[in-house]
């Protein structure tokens, strides 16, 4: 992989500053950097053939709706589903409502949805609505010491009154790796249904859900170098079929009448209703395309490397106090001792670094950590280890965290 | 002249409130008022309490968790409130308010918060050095309200 040039491909890169230094940007867990191509897409769609989905008989009309299945088939591709599985969503929380919602009329009282302590408040919250209005229970399955999850500790926790288990496929505090299709084939011995939030993983592995054999699997497009509001809930297509929407509207029906019978369409359509957003899609299809180039062993493999290198300086230092050394993923989770994390985050800033600072939207994982806070460096393969060696420099000299603000620079 | 103070001053000043907070402790006291202040975007989570007769700020406490920042600044504001009319108190926080939006302001109200001063060069953190100071206000119009 040819870093350098790859780097050329972003504009953010290509000397971009921040507090007067060259940007390092270490945040890609909670938004990637887009390339020019994806840039270059949305502006052709505006400029050139600007037009709504699914509505129009003319040329520009057509060919947004080719662009748009196209672009439904090259997501299918690049997890290995059926076009028809691939619903275009706003992001991985709306995917995670959209199951949440879609799937609550089957859940009863006393049934039992699994959900673990490490997960984003936006794989926790809509279960907490189910659970509320269904008076169904909550449970979490047990992480281990270090903070992962193990089947040992799922089979322990799945119980005939499961329905649901939802889980991080990997965990944007720690970084570990669920071993999604061990924890399918336990999951399918018993009636329950398997939803998987990918919104750290799809960016960074090869996905294969037919492998995998999870039920749902909810991504965003922004953390994989697509435009900010777009994202895919895959669902198998069966119980798509069996699903609720959670929205109703245009392009989402087959007909109704005044008495209010409505007629569904058949998914994907079904949960897509309103004009799409179809910048987003048109960005996405580019940002897939760059991606492939690349090769998703490939960027796997340097974002592995990138962790192991950081984790191997950030080791050197005495003041760094790291949560995750062993997870796989591009995920550094650290503190630097005895300063509060954000206070970290604006020495940070102050360098031109960024990182992500605080509860990481995962707040039930603090009282894990029994930390106040933890900061958090998250690689994607356009990072370098020069950026490394530029932030471990700044760890080191992290206790004089007021620079931010009294350094003259 | 307050300006005259070297960054070294500043910094010693920010961390020795950091290190020993003033007027950290929590009163179950109901004559006191308690506002409660956290953010979204932070996990600072800073709680007021102010006992007010006659338009006089007779103590100002404060409890809870916060950055170095939003610590030192909630500290020194309670040491230079506590005694103050409500009417000196709310000028105060005026002048304060506007050296952080980097407005003129009078110098002469605000002795060790002035520190602050340099907070507009991280614009992410301004709401760690005002989280504590518009407790304050919300108390000093809530009492203004009662009157
Ligand atoms: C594990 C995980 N789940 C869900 C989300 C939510 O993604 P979005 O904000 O794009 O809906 C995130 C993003 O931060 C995440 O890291």
């Amino acid at each position: 992989m040819d870093v350098d040039k790859i780097r050329q491909d972003f504009p953010m890169l290509r000397g971009i500053k921040m507090q007067g230094k060259p940007l390092i940007y270490f945040d890609n867990a909670a938004t990637s950097l887009k390339p020019q191509c994806v840039l270059d897409a949305i502006l052709d769609y505006y400029r050139n053939f600007n037009a709504n989905s699914h509505r129009g008989d003319y040329d520009i009309a057509h060919h947004v709706d080719v662009l748009f299945e196209e672009t439904r088939e090259k997501i299918a591709g690049f997890i290995n589903a059926n076009a028809n599985e691939i619903v275009f969503t706003a992001n991985t929380s709306m995917g995670l409502n959209m199951v949440a919602y879609g799937l609550m009329p089957k859940i009863k009282e006393g049934d039992e949805i699994l959900l673990s302590e490490a997960e984003h408040a936006s794989n926790l919250l809509p279960w907490f609505k189910v659970a509320e209005e269904k008076k169904a229970i909550i449970r979490y399955i047990p992480l281990t010491k270090e903070g992962r999850l193990t089947v040992e500790n799922l089979k322990k926790s799945l119980s005939p009154r499961t329905k649901i288990v939802s889980l991080a496929h990997v965990s944007n505090v720690l970084g570990y790796i669920l071993d999604v299709k061990s924890f399918a084939k336990e999951i399918h011995k018993t009636q329950a249904l398997f939803v998987v939030d990918g919104a750290q993983s799809v960016p960074h592995m090869k996905i294969d859900v037919q492998d995998l054999d999870c039920d749902f699997l909810c991504f965003s497009g922004h953390k994989m170098l697509a435009p900010t509001g777009i994202g895919v809930l895959y669902g198998k297509y069966d119980l798509l079929c069996d699903m609720e929407p959670l929205m109703s509207g245009g392009g989402m029906n087959t007909h109704f009448n005044m008495c209010g019978k409505v007629g569904l369409q058949n998914p994907p359509l079904r949960f897509e209703a309103g004009t799409p957003n179809i910048e987003g899609v048109v960005g996405f299809y580019a940002a897939i395309d760059y991606l492939n180039a690349i090769g998703m062993e490939n960027i796997d493999k340097r974002e592995r490397a990138l962790k192991k290198y950081a984790i191997q300086e950030l080791q050197q230092c005495e003041n760094v106090i790291l949560y995750n050394k062993e997870s796989e993923s591009g995920i550094v989770t650290f503190n630097i001792k005895g300063v509060f994390s954000q206070d970290a985050g604006s020495y940070f800033n102050s360098k031109g670094i960024c990182v992500r600072t605080g509860l990481h939207c995962a707040k039930i994982l603090t009282d894990f950590l029994k930390t106040d806070g933890t900061v958090r460096a998250s690689f994607a393969f356009y990072n370098t280890e020069a950026e490394i060696d530029t932030f471990v420099e700044a760890c080191r000299n992290g206790g004089n965290f007021l620079d931010a603000f009294f350094d003259d620079k | 002249m307050r300006f005259s103070m070297t960054n070294e001053m500043m910094r010693e000043i920010i961390m020795d409130h950091y290190g020993n907070p003033r007027n950290k402790k929590e009163t179950d006291n109901s004559e006191y008022q308690t506002i409660f202040m956290d953010s979204v975007s932070c996990i600072d989570k800073i709680y007021i309490q102010a006992l007010v007769k006659n338009d006089v700020l007779i103590d100002v406490l404060w409890h809870g968790v916060g950055c170095a920042i939003s610590t030192a600044s909630t500290s020194i504001m309670t040491e230079l409130l506590k005694g103050k009319t409500t009417k000196q108190a709310q000028y105060i926080l005026d002048q304060y308010l506007k050296m952080i939006h980097e407005e003129p302001f009078d110098e002469s109200v605000l002795d060790e918060a002035i520190v602050f001063m340099n907070t507009s060069r991280q614009p992410a953190r301004i709401k760690c050095a005002t989280i504590g100071w518009n407790g304050m206000e919300k108390i000093l119009n809530g009492n203004k309200k009662d009157r």
